[in-house]
């Protein structure tokens, strides 16, 4: 019976997926393995293929600070290296076509859909997913401005919101223009119309954008100058 | 998706030895060919990494106009100040396309080379493409074409090309430059995409072992009057149904020159320049805008759900003139 079982912390819907990218990622390197292809022969095989530039290339990534050595077929995304090889879920899937931005990750400190970059083509770049913007018990103020306004309903999109509005404020304060910038030649104020246009790559089937809106205000306002 | 090479080249004669094997695909930011690749519509054997290679920089030439190389982000060329203070109109219409998470991938290169959104096309469900399946047919002429070409069609395909860089460079009389194994050359923007005729598979002139290195600006006679006027279905991220790139020279309240092109309405940027003739020479008249309207729609046809396409260009043409002339005013008042 179950409540015979010994006392242990309850298992957590997180934990479960992250045990279970443990235990499937086996394409997650140390950084002294040596750089051989691990796919499993196919059936009848009787020699290893050679290695050619289709099979599994090593690449290194600097995920949230963390050096990340991975081994990746070419026709690997960022995101589902991130989620399936480095074992991060907070990059979320969403059309995996560019068009949801639920996706959203910085590369080098710029806001990308990784659902459309090669892993292979970002080797040796610095990436920043959602766990590495805040803990929860430090959390960035853009996320804590979201919980503050309410700014999500079903939460999946929101790591796309909070990575894309994080990058909004610092391409506002570098005065960086967008498509309803009155006047290309003077600096930039964010409000309601300019964030809306600049968050326009990140869709929320549950419809909070005034909220996500209202966050974004409170966090651009607060934000120090460069 | 299928299984790819991959080739890191380190130079551009490197990527050009690479690009003569067949089933060679070049990749910059892989906005348009990786959601290719992923619906089964391009299917490389192997990808040219192609976004390390030098060129992702803006210079100025020795005439004056500007260099933009072909790997510059679109954002980062909306973003540059020579491109803000000289060439407004091709920031404005780099900052309509997409998103801003697209546009820090996406390069000026891969930005001409973008693919029809003509759903049929992007859909291998759909037997019928000639850009995709040459001598499939075109389920677009007799299916849901409201998002289809009123200019330049033929029997064989009504696609559109997406771009909205595309339709500033044209206006703004830029030119590209490649290079492949007999050298370098030059193409006109306005000559560079195709009209479809009998090969709706071949985009541009653009031949499959050459490289765009960079497209080449003009000195700009454009800075203050100019507007880029994108009609489409939402406010932002989508595909314009019809959009106009139009700016004006103007002299002493008369137009001494005038750049004008249309997207959204053809196989690629339209641009005629006896439209832009039109404007030149007079203080700009309603009379003269409804010429240059006339001109640069010159046999126009709808393919039924996309007749209101005529009319609705006629009068964003007509909007986009007027907020050009009226834009260039305020700045030089204030």
């Amino acid at each position: 019976m179950s409540h015979d079982l010994p006392d242990r912390p309850a298992p957590t819907r997180r934990g479960f997926l992250q045990s279970a990218g443990a235990a499937t990622g086996a394409l997650t390197l140390g950084a002294a393995a040596p750089a051989v292809h691990p796919a499993p022969s196919p059936p009848g095989a009787t020699a290893p293929q050679a290695p050619t530039a289709k099979t599994a290339r090593p690449i290194a990534l600097t995920v949230n600070g963390a050096r990340h050595d991975l081994l990746v077929e070419p026709r690997v995304t960022l995101l589902d290296a991130l989620r399936e090889h480095a074992g991060l879920m907070g990059t979320k899937k969403g059309c995996d076509r560019g068009q949801c931005g639920a996706c959203t990750v910085l590369v080098d400190g710029r806001r990308i859909n990784s659902c459309l970059a090669l892993a292979v083509m970002q080797d040796g770049r610095a990436i920043t997913t959602i766990e590495g913007l805040g803990r929860p018990e430090a959390l960035h103020p853009m996320q804590a401005a979201f919980i503050e306004h309410d700014a999500f309903q079903c939460g999946y999109c929101t790591p796309g919101q909070i990575c894309s509005a994080v990058a909004l404020v610092e391409e506002a304060r570098a005065g960086q223009a967008s498509a309803v910038t009155e006047d290309l030649r003077r600096p930039v104020a964010l409000d309601e119309a300019e964030i809306r246009e600049r968050m326009s790559g990140n869709l929320c089937r549950c419809g909070a954008y005034p909220h996500i809106v209202q966050a974004v205000r409170v966090v651009a306002r607060i934000a120090p100058a460069a | 998706m299928d299984n790819i090479a991959y080739e890191r080249p380190a130079s551009v004669d490197e990527a050009l030895r690479l690009a003569a094997q067949p089933g060679s695909a070049f990749i910059g930011g892989g906005t348009n060919l990786v959601d290719l690749m992923k619906g089964g519509v391009a299917r490389p054997l192997r990808l040219i990494d192609i976004s390390r290679l030098p060129g992702r920089e803006i210079a100025q030439r020795p005439d004056g106009g500007l260099r933009i190389g072909a790997g510059m982000a679109n954002s980062d060329t909306a973003q540059h100040p020579l491109v803000r203070e000289r060439y407004p109109l091709l920031s404005r219409a780099l900052l309509s396309g997409a998103s801003p998470q697209l546009r820090n991938m996406a390069t000026v290169g891969g930005n001409l080379m973008q693919r029809t959104r003509c759903p049929y096309f992007y859909d291998p469900g759909f037997g019928a493409c000639n850009k995709r399946e040459p001598g499939s047919g075109c389920a677009a002429r007799g299916g849901f074409n409201r998002s289809h070409a009123i200019l330049g069609t033929s029997e064989a395909c009504i696609a559109t090309h997406p771009s909205d860089m595309c339709v500033a460079l044209a206006a703004l009389r830029a030119t590209v430059r490649v290079r492949g194994p007999q050298g370098e050359r030059s193409i006109a923007l306005a000559d560079f995409h195709r009209l479809p005729g009998r090969t709706p598979e071949r985009d541009t002139q653009l031949a499959p072992d050459e490289l765009i290195l960079s497209v080449d600006l003009p000195p700009s006679r454009f800075a203050r009057h100019h507007a880029y006027l994108k009609v489409r279905d939402r406010a932002s991220y989508a595909f314009a149904l019809v959009s106009v790139a139009a700016a004006l020279d103007m002299r002493d309240g008369s137009v001494a020159d005038a750049a004008l092109a249309l997207g959204g309405v053809a196989h690629k940027p339209w641009r005629v320049p006896a439209a832009e003739q039109a404007l030149v020479g007079a203080p700009l008249s309603d009379e003269r805008i409804a010429a240059a309207g006339r001109l640069l729609l010159d046999g126009a046809r709808g393919m039924g759900h996309n007749d209101f396409k005529i009319e609705l260009a006629r009068r964003a043409i007509a909007r986009a003139l007027a907020d050009a002339r009226d834009r260039g005013a305020a700045a030089s008042t204030a």
